[in-house]
């Protein structure tokens, strides 16, 4: 196996679990925020400041979490995965 | 409260001709650039970014998510958002697991990455039965929902309604392809999200410019219970499959797959969700100020006074807070959604039907150029033809189940098979078939035991199967059975093969066989 091949296949090995981990912490989030919309509707209820109930506030969180996760993804992407990317796709002399 | 929905007001027939005169302007400058099928499928792979983000959003934002979240918060609170939220968390999943491999390994349909190394005709058979269904059950919600809305937007028949919009699609697909596709995507999300945007500031206006002395006046007027859940969600593994169907049905829907092949590389891909994504949930946050707006400006009783659903709240807002010239421009933005996403919906039903089963399958690869352009217009007069259709037989009938459907079928037919053909050195033909087919029918079969059909659509008093969506069980059920059937048929062919996906999926197209 050339040194390429390997390189690639530990950037292959990289993304999947980058990848994997934020979908797990996206799949949490949102299955985390769905299991208190079932069983603690007073607590969601409660209101922190007039007008501002905090099943409200977690929803507009969930949301932004999902900005956020795809914040880090790119950030990552972007900056190591591209470089590697770049470097791997240069011919072989 | 008086109202002039429902009947032909010259504003609303102004912004809706409008609409249509610019869109059409868009297909005629697209038609006349749309001459391959390359070009047709993937408007020629130039697409940037922001365009192609703004696109996603176009054929993601369905008329059903902005007039049907709005009326659910307007009547119930809380719990409508809950569907807000289910909405947007398939993004990042799109992000991180499909958008840059799906560039790479493919050319116009989803089908052509699950088949990359595997063998072409079985594979492809199975992937447009997963589409074709896909694409059928979301059009049939999206065009009863036309029919519905126009009539009472604009007062106009039903079938009259139903003709318009396929006649209409049909034009941008046929002559204009992805091109003018995409531009009508475009020129819908930017008027969806500017129309929100400008009807949340109108709301917020009369508050101070505070969301939360908004959703204070609706605690204060109709009980504090409306800022808190509901009976919506009552049964968590009901919610929980929901979730999961909504979560992973983005990742397998054909219309945004195939939107990834009009940009010029992964890096544009990411570009595209990225976009997408704050456009998508910025939009969904703008859905909390109106449906609240409309349950404390119109209220619930004037809402159900026009339609039970609530699917007028929106509109019913714009009238109050910005007098009917602002209701003419928020229903023909509602109607300009419609169009879009029936059309997007259309093309990825016909390159399902030209490239994977008349191209692939029928002819075996060996069709000529010509011919596949002259296939894929055909397919798109039978995808209109078809719609126009199904909209007209399923008039009257109860659909709202139809887009968790189409989300379900989408999460447990084609979202295992991707995530294995792309991850998985021993996934085989036998396994993708296996996967595809099975998460498909398994999903069909559950469906119609649910307590959707057996009790809401058909009345009964119980159902065999428990859970209003399937995705719980036909989600993991697929990834089992092509996991399962991969490893009973090893194929040599398709293993050898794995490090090829592998140097695409990263390096992309450019990057050959070592």
């Amino acid at each position: 196996m050339s040194e390429k091949q390997r390189a690639l296949e530990a950037l292959a090995r990289a993304q999947w679990r980058l990848a994997l981990t934020l979908t797990a912490a996206m799949m949490a989030i949102y299955f985390g925020f769905t299991l208190l919309v079932a069983w603690a509707k007073p607590f969601l209820a409660t209101q922190v400041a007039p007008g501002l109930s905090i099943g409200i506030l977690l929803g507009a969180l969930v949301i932004a979490s999902a900005w956020g996760l795809i914040w880090v993804y790119v950030r990552w992407a972007n900056g190591h995965y591209d470089a590697t990317v770049t470097s791997l796709r240069e011919p072989r002399r | 409260m008086t109202t002039s929905l429902g009947h032909p007001h010259p504003a609303a027939i102004f912004w809706f001709f409008l609409f249509v005169a610019v869109t059409l302007g868009i297909t005629f400058w697209a038609a006349r650039r749309t001459r391959s099928t390359e070009h047709f499928y993937t408007a020629g792979r130039r697409v940037t970014g922001l365009q192609n983000g703004l696109a996603l959003a176009g054929d993601y934002m369905s008329a059903a998510s902005f007039l049907g979240i709005a009326g659910l918060v307007s009547l119930s609170g809380f719990d409508g958002l809950i569907y807000s939220i289910g909405f947007l968390v398939g993004w990042p999943v799109v992000m991180f697991l499909i958008a840059e491999p799906l560039r790479n390994l493919g050319r116009y349909t989803f089908a052509d990455v699950v088949a990359f190394r595997l063998r072409q005709v079985p594979v492809r058979i199975a992937a447009a039965i997963g589409t074709l269904a896909v694409v059928t059950f979301y059009l049939i919600a999206q065009m009863v929902g036309a029919g519905n809305l126009v009539k009472l937007l604009f007062g106009i028949p039903y079938e009259t309604a139903i003709v318009i919009v396929g006649i209409v699609m049909m034009a941008y697909v046929l002559f204009g392809g992805m091109l003018a596709t995409t531009w009508v995507q475009i020129v819908k999300a930017a008027l969806l999200i500017s129309g929100a945007f400008l009807l949340a500031g109108l709301v917020l206006a009369r508050f101070g410019g505070n969301p939360l002395a908004l959703f204070a006046a609706a605690s204060d007027r109709f009980g504090a219970q409306v800022l808190g859940p509901g009976q919506l969600v009552a049964d968590p593994l009901d919610a929980l499959s929901l979730g999961l169907a909504l979560m992973f049905g983005t990742a397998g829907l054909p219309h945004i797959l195939m939107r990834f092949y009009t940009v010029p590389d992964a890096r544009t891909a990411r570009t595209s969700v990225t976009y997408a994504t704050a456009f998508i949930g910025f939009f969904y946050l703008l859905t909390f100020i109106l449906g609240f707006g409309a349950m404390v400006i119109v209220g619930p009783d004037a809402i159900k006074a026009i339609d039970k659903g609530g699917n007028m709240a929106a509109p019913l807002l714009a009238e109050a807070v910005g007098g009917t010239g602002f209701l003419g421009f928020i229903a023909a933005v509602a109607f300009a959604t419609i169009l879009a996403v029936v059309a997007g919906l259309t093309l990825s039903g016909a390159a399902a039907l030209s490239h994977d089963v008349w191209v692939n399958v029928v002819r075996r690869g060996k069709a000529p150029e010509r011919e596949q352009f002259v296939v894929a217009r055909v397919a798109t007069l039978l995808g209109g033809v078809a719609s126009v259709a199904l909209g007209i037989v399923f008039k009257g009938e109860n659909v709202a189940y139809m887009v968790g459907l189409a989300f379900a079928i989408a999460a447990s037919a084609n979202f295992p098979a991707l995530i294995l053909s792309i991850f998985w050195r021993r996934f085989t033909t036998r396994g993708a078939q296996a996967s595809m087919i099975v998460g498909t029918f398994s999903a069909l079969l559950l469906i119609f035991l649910s307590p959707t059909i057996q009790v809401s659509v058909l009345g009964r008093e119980s159902a065999a199967f428990p859970l209003k969506n399937p995705g719980l069980v036909t989600i993991p059920l697929s990834f089992l059975v092509g996991m399962l059937v991969s490893l009973l048929t090893p194929e040599r062919e398709a293993s050898e093969r794995f490090a090829e996906v592998q140097r695409r999926v990263h390096l992309g197209p450019e990057a050959g066989a070592e």
